[in-house]
């Protein structure tokens, strides 16, 4: 693999360069300067374009969203068709013929939020929508150097510093940058960015180093490898019929924010827009949170109170699809611990779920 | 868009050929579907106990279980009960109106396989036949392969009875079983009178080398089980369909999963021991 | 802790344990320590021993009265649908209720949603609560580590930081213009009453969104809404909203849109706003409860400035005074239904004249 040394005036030669013929985004704070006490403040990074070799702000822990929204859009059009009269080809489904087709690059990605598209991409990998939007989009990951609060990355069986999902990883020491080029699409962005030389065998050697010193900072409470295994060892019962549910659902008010800004939730619905004479079916974000989300046609609700959905998101995450594909559905970035209006604590709950006899 | 991979999501067009009102009350109606694209027709092919999305542009999709048999070519038939917004809006439609279909999906039942060479005992109430009449059309094709057949099928009244011509047809068979009641006496009915779990009882099919497919509504496979059990079934030997809410049909987009399992992709047809190792999210 | 705090803590604790001891509520509705600095979890003690958990500081910013109508459900001997109510009187839970909530209670007793003779009210004063938001724009988004509360104060640490901040600064703008800090109906009082506050104009940030010009205003509410994520946290920490469906989830007809289009997300959050008309106390929960830092009570507010204005009535504060908005009188004002035409030279059928 290709280690480059790079200052951060190469960094930002690459995101102008890169932005020639791509999409560049980055983390940005959000806000206006504007002085009313009404003004429009919101004090946070999200994801936006980076324009002028703008570097992306990375000093803040994580970006409001999850990076889900560049390869699983809300919403996605899956596509169109005609409703005029006449038209032979009425009420016929097309893709559509205007989809955003322009190439992606996402900077400053953390490592659980560049995992999380691993993740994805088991339960998406023939969706034709979910892998065309990946072929598109490359990303360039930073690794990470503190650990947020509410980050438990590793008992997830990620890491701070790993490079899953990336396509060009980023590592900086003191004041310089290193670029481990991973993939075919980043071995392209390096060459679009151009004159960023060769890392020598001593900087190699301290990107290990500092690699391994961060690596040991992030303490685990349990064996990522074992935990997951045990987990699945699990009787499914004993987990679902757990004292701790209704504690939970206790506290819950069933919105969707811990869904919506996960990097790894991805239940979705499907419906029609009719604009004119053009039908669009779409597909946008649906959080099992949500009673009707499981409603059926006769009144019959499988998931009709709110323990039940509470669950269903956990069980999800941490059994049910740890059964089907291996990994569990969670890359421990710790949005919805932070956003959560009631503090339901994800790691709790793992550490509960754990406890099951 | 540069598809990289065959879009599920596209629904295949299609064209209402024939509508029939089946129940008296007009809640039920059947459509006959031709698929338009010959290649679609060539490329279409479903096990009895498939359900298919019937999609209406501008209005949604709903799943719907196949009624007709893979031995008959040449059009689909949906019996589709008018409950929500898409199945209103399909009961308006007219013959020669189009549609889209997207299918086939789900497992089906395991016709070719675990039922091969077993008596098969069919259990149906209410609308909720459909599929077993694709399944029992096509052990009738294919009628060699499968030991006795017996089918106990039921409803509130006559005038809510399914494929009734069809009903007569196959009492008139003698290498079939029927046993088709009513819940109560009505004027002009000669036939059985009492809920499908009595009649069920009363007809006390044996389990010996043996498959129950059960459909119907949820309390009538909860009565219909005791008098099975009684004389021997096991739950392995019962065949179940469930019907939660689906949207994708790929088993992805979270809607019907019960526990592990998503119903439209690794059901909708469980055996029901499947069913006990599972929450009961359906 | 603050000396405040710590003491209506241990009233809140005492007054829990004895309630749920004595068999008198079956639940009690409060509030425990959470996980992270500045956040509070609503916590529903069920054995007196769960009573110790119960704390009361600053952070208490989510609306309790929000989970009254489930709880009591929940407390009841369970039956099927059709069976009827057990003979005698129902278990009693028992909750905190500020100013805002107790005025909630009233609504939810007003509109049927709970029954008052089921409910143990505890009040307490409310100094104001603190917005996390507020806190964290004061360190530049950092992450703050930990937080100590003290009478008028806060110390928080943080990477590379520690720092005291005067408490009122970064109470909630709810808060800051509330002028019923006291709660209006409750069984017993936790801690001191709160001297009133005076409140300059309570309505300043509704005027203020008034003098905009109509284009001006649009924008900042398009700007304003324009990260809604329709997670509906908002209305899901709302103790109004109780509608089985929502009008935003109902399909049939589907009134709005599913995803994040403005106009979908504006028809969401007017509407909203609307439901909320003469109903809202101002508790501020929607915002607290935003991921996304939306100021959605300012929506609220105007409502609440309007309904004062034509009906000179308060949301929830006599139980005994109609709710205006569901309530039909002969004598009801009704300009407000008829459009007046712009300027003064409209021309013939333009507009409803009277």
């Amino acid at each position: 693999m290709k280690v480059l040394r790079l200052d951060k005036a190469d960094l930002e030669r690459w995101f102008v360069n890169w932005a020639k013929t791509r999409e560049v985004y980055g983390p940005l704070r959000q806000s206006s300067s504007d002085s009313k006490s009404i003004s429009v403040n919101k004090s946070y990074t999200d994801w936006a374009i980076l324009k002028d070799g703008k570097f992306p702000e990375l000093g803040t822990g994580l970006p409001k969203s999850p990076i889900k929204k560049f390869f699983f859009p809300q919403p996605e059009t899956l596509f169109t068709c005609s409703k005029r009269k006449g038209d032979p080809d009425a009420f016929v489904f097309k893709e559509p013929e205007n989809r955003d087709n322009a190439r992606k690059v996402l900077v400053g990605v953390r490592p659980c939020d560049a995992r999380s598209v691993e993740l994805n991409n088991l339960p998406f990998e023939k969706d034709p929508y979910f892998q065309a939007n990946r072929a598109k989009t490359a990303i360039v990951g930073f690794t990470c150097r503190d650990r947020c609060q509410t980050c438990f990355c590793k008992e997830v069986g990620g890491s701070p510093v790993g490079t899953e999902g990336m396509d060009i990883a980023v590592t900086q020491l003191d004041d310089f940058y290193m670029a481990e080029v991973i993939t075919e699409k980043g071995e392209e962005l390096v060459q679009e960015g151009g004159g960023a030389s060769e890392a020598s065998g001593e900087e190699i050697s301290r990107l290990k180093e500092s690699k391994a010193q961060v690596e040991s900072l992030f303490s685990s409470m349990s064996d990522p490898a074992q935990a997951l295994e045990a987990m699945k060892a699990k009787d499914l019962f004993a987990l679902y019929n757990a004292p701790f549910w209704s504690q939970l659902a206790d506290s819950c008010i069933n919105c969707g924010i811990c869904t919506f800004l996960c990097p790894t939730c991805y239940c979705f619905d499907i419906q029609d827009e009719v604009v004119k004479g053009t039908i669009r079916r779409i597909r946008y974000y649906d959080s099992c949170m949500f009673p009707l989300f499981t409603l059926q046609a006769s009144g019959h609700n499988p998931r009709g109170q709110k323990v039940q959905r509470v669950r269903n998101r956990f069980m999800h995450k941490f059994k049910y699809f740890p059964d089907r594909f291996g990994p569990f559905s969670c890359v421990g970035c710790g949005r919805c611990i932070r956003e959560c209006p009631v503090n339901i604590d994800i790691r709790e709950v793992l550490k509960d779920l754990l406890a099951v006899e | 868009m540069t598809t990289l991979l065959p879009n599920p999501y596209i629904p295949y067009p299609a064209r209402i050929d024939d509508i029939v009102v089946e129940t008296e009350d007009g809640n039920l109606k059947t459509f006959r579907l031709v698929l338009e694209d010959e290649g679609d027709r060539a490329r279409w092919s479903h096990v009895p106990g498939q359900f298919a999305m019937l999609s209406l542009a501008g209005v949604g999709e709903i799943p719907i279980g196949i009624a007709s048999s893979p031995t008959e070519e040449g059009f689909l038939l949906f019996t589709v009960f008018r409950a929500g917004v898409v199945t209103t809006a399909l009961h308006q439609m007219d013959i020669g109106e189009r549609v889209g279909v997207r299918g086939p999906l789900g497992n089906g039942f395991p016709v070719d396989n675990d039922l091969k060479g077993k008596n098969i005992v069919i259990i149906a109430g209410g609308f909720a036949f459909t599929t077993l009449r694709a399944t029992l059309l096509y052990m009738l094709a294919n009628r060699g392969d499968y030991g006795k057949i017996t089918v106990i099928y039921g409803a509130r009244t006559p005038g809510l009875l399914l494929y009734r011509d069809e009903l007569k047809a196959w009492a008139e068979r003698d290498d079939l079983d029927t046993y088709i009641t009513i819940d109560r006496e009505a004027p002009g009915w000669d036939g059985l009178v009492g809920f499908v779990p009595t009649v069920a009882g009363q007809v006390a099919p044996s389990p010996e080398n043996a498959a129950a497919l059960i459909c119907g509504p949820p309390i009538m496979i909860k009565f219909t089980m005791p008098p099975l059990e009684k004389i021997g079934w096991t739950d392995d030997q019962v065949y179940l369909s469930l019907e939660n809410r689906m949207k994708c049909g790929q088993g992805v987009c979270g809607h019907c999963n019960v526990g592990p399992v998503y119903v439209c992709k690794d059901g909708p047809v469980f055996t029901r021991a499947q069913l006990q190792g599972l929450p009961t999210e359906f | 802790m603050s000396t405040t705090n710590s003491t209506i803590t241990e009233d809140i604790r005492a007054k829990a344990k004895q309630l749920l001891s004595s068999g008198e509520v079956a639940a009690f509705l409060g509030f425990t320590t959470g996980t992270l600095p500045m956040t509070m979890r609503p916590f529903v003690a069920r054995r007196p021993e769960d009573a110790e958990r119960l704390v009361w500081n600053s952070f208490c910013v989510m609306n309790l009265a929000n989970y009254l109508p489930d709880l009591l459900k929940s407390v009841e001997p369970p039956r099927g649908p059709k069976d009827p109510p057990p003979e005698g009187p129902l278990p009693k839970v028992g909750v905190l209720a500020t100013g805002c909530w107790s005025r909630n209670i009233v609504v939810q007793i007003q509109e049927n949603q709970v029954q008052r003779d089921r409910l143990v009210i505890l009040g307490i004063g409310s100094r104001g609560m603190v917005d996390r938001k507020k806190v964290l724009a004061q360190v530049d988004g950092r992450e703050v580590w930990t937080s100590e509360e003290g009478e008028h104060s806060l110390v928080i640490e943080g990477p590379g930081f520690k720092k005291e901040i005067q408490r009122w600064d970064v109470v909630r703008d709810n808060c800051q213009t509330c002028i019923h800090p006291n709660p209006v109906i409750y069984d017993y009082q936790v801690g001191q009453p709160v001297s009133p506050r005076e409140v300059k104009d309570r309505f300043r940030q509704v005027n203020e969104i008034e003098a905009m010009s109509s284009e001006e205003r649009w924008s900042w509410f398009q700007e304003e809404i324009s990260s809604c994520i329709r997670c509906y946290a908002c209305r899901n920490a709302c103790p109004l909203c109780y509608c089985p469906t929502c009008f935003v989830d109902d399909s049939r007809p589907q009134w709005v849109g599913k995803s994040i289009d403005l106009a979908d997300t504006s028809i969401f959050h007017i509407l909203r706003a609307y439901h909320c008309a003469g109903r809202c106390t101002d508790c501020g929960a929607c915002e607290s409860a935003c991921p996304m830092g939306i100021h959605m009570r300012l929506f609220t507010k105007k409502l609440e400035k309007d309904v004062l204005e034509l009906y000179g009535t308060e949301a929830g504060m006599d139980p005994d005074v109609p709710l205006p908005l569901t309530t039909y009188k002969e004598d009801d004002p009704q300009n407000f239904l008829i459009t007046e035409a712009v300027g003064q030279t409209s021309e013939a059928g333009e507009g409803v004249k009277p």
